[in-house]
């Protein structure tokens, strides 16, 4: 099918798209449009304007830098993907990234876009909320940064204003000794996942585990955060904090995969994300 | 009557505009205002692929691209990618020699997708043309000679015939 109408806004600086967007509240922003237009083409959404913010200048950066990797608007998924710089101070990034869509969509997908969108099966959201970063959000009124807790609300609900635009997210460096992981099962490569996880694991000096922390795709409403490092105990046993895991939980379940599923799909890839996390962490630490 | 804009990009090498409004799809600027039909449309969400055209030499979803936002850009369809004679590139024939399509509908967008796929990465192994081509679907070959295809494209190019 074809969109319905809106008024188009196409500005070419930050002012003034949040000009526009002041202007007309129940405008919409236009990213990548990898979302957003399925969505107008099914005639699931009609926003009466969009802002398309493609021709704004400044926004499509990647800065990588010892506090963590900001990652601004216009960042398309494929940029971010394949941003050595990215890689080094954060991996989980970019290897979450390599599940997105397929490579022609992150041609033009852009990051900020994805946790925008807030799908509680999208990649992004989980990675950001397990960081514990933030979303920078400007509007005509002034900017606020929002931190990943709060800026998811439920299904394709964030904390967004009509009027603000998110112009960069900001995921923190990883600490010493930290290592990383992303795995997700979904029933065909490229497709939303029916359950991912993104696990970050960090060990003290002496190669105890004093962190592990697991982010959820798909198991509900926004992204699940849960701390594992009591379960696993300083010696990271990964079976015991992948069953505290499933018994955390309560997966909602759909047409795609009904909540048991999701529960085992859940413990299982929580238990291999954080082995290989651990693993790396150790040699992260030079063991 | 609903609000127009005129948008100029290059398509194929050649500059052309037309006015269009707002929600008018890059792939229907392609197909009903230029007349390009080339690039097919299958699924209009994203899916299908057969809509993919090179966008600045990156291969994007024409479907999920508004005209006005490819103002300004170079556009290159299945329509551009042989010579300036006709030959077919490297890749065109090496889909002919390996039966790489049967009904065709779907075959734009791979021709588009793999001539992107293989500059970026001229000697793909398996795994990479896979991951290359899993956002393009086919409902006749079974993917078998697509992948063949790819190869033998690779090395046509390679021997720089391409
Ligand atoms: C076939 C297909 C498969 C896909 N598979 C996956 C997948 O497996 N995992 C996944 O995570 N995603 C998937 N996607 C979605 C893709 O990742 C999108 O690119 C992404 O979700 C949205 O980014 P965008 O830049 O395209 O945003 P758009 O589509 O432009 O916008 C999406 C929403 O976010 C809002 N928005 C965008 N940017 C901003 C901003 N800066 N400030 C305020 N609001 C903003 C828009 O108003 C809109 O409501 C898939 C898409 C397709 C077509
Ligand atoms: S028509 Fe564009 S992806 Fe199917
Ligand atoms: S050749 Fe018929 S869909 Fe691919």
């Amino acid at each position: 099918m074809k969109p319905p109408p809106f008024g188009y806004r196409a500005p070419r600086t930050l002012d003034e798209a949040l000009d526009a967007l002041a202007a007309v509240p129940s405008g919409k922003v236009l990213a990548g449009g990898q979302s957003l237009i399925p969505l107008l083409n099914m005639r699931l959404a009609a926003p009466s304007h969009l802002v398309d913010i493609n021709r704004v200048a400044g926004l499509d950066t990647v800065h990588a830098g010892d506090e963590g990797v900001r990652v601004g608007a216009l960042a398309r998924h494929a940029r971010v993907e394949r941003s050595p710089e990215a890689a080094a101070i954060q991996p989980l990034l970019g290897r979450a990234l390599r599940h997105v869509a397929h490579p022609v969509i992150r041609n033009r997908g852009t990051v900020v876009g994805s946790l925008a969108h807030a799908d509680p099966a999208g990649e992004m959201p989980a990675v950001l909320a397990v960081l514990g970063g933030t979303v920078e959000a400007a509007s005509a009124r002034g900017r606020r940064t929002i931190p990943a807790a709060e800026f998811f609300r439920g299904p394709l609900e964030s904390a967004l204003e009509p009027g603000e635009l998110a112009v960069s997210a900001f995921f923190p460096a990883a600490p010493p000794r930290t290592g990383t992981a992303f795995a997700e099962t979904a029933r065909r490569h490229g497709d939303y996942a029916l359950a991912g996880v993104a696990a970050v694991v960090t060990l003290d000096e002496d190669l105890r585990v004093s962190a592990a922390r697991a982010g959820y795709l798909g198991i509900c409403g926004v992204p699940l955060v849960l701390d594992l490092a009591g379960a696993a105990g300083p010696a990271g046993d990964w079976a015991a904090a992948a069953a505290h895991a499933r018994d955390s939980m309560d997966p909602e379940p759909d047409i795609h995969a009904g909540a048991e599923y999701r529960r085992h799909l859940a413990g299982v890839l929580t238990e291999r994300t954080l082995s290989i996390a651990a693993a790396e962490a150790l040699r992260r630490a030079g063991v | 009557m609903e609000e127009c804009f005129e948008v100029a990009l290059t398509v194929n090498g050649i500059p052309r505009t037309a006015s269009v409004p707002a929600r008018r799809l890059l792939s229907d600027l392609l197909r009903h205002d230029l007349g390009l039909t080339g690039t097919h449309v299958g699924c209009e969400h994203g899916v299908c692929g057969c809509c993919t055209v090179l966008l600045d030499g990156e291969p994007v979803r024409s479907c999920l691209m508004f005209a006005v936002t490819a103002a300004g850009h170079e556009i290159t369809t299945v329509e551009g990618l042989a010579a300036e004679d006709g030959t077919p590139s490297a890749v065109q024939r090496a889909f002919r020699e390996c039966h790489g399509l049967q009904c065709g509908f779907c075959t734009p967008g791979f021709l588009c997708t793999v001539t992107a796929l293989l500059r970026e990465t001229p000697r793909p192994t398996d795994d990479q043309v896979l991951e290359g081509i899993s956002g393009n679907l086919c409902r006749c070959t079974g993917y078998q000679n697509i992948v063949k295809s790819v190869h033998r494209a690779a090395e046509l190019l390679q021997e720089g015939e391409g």
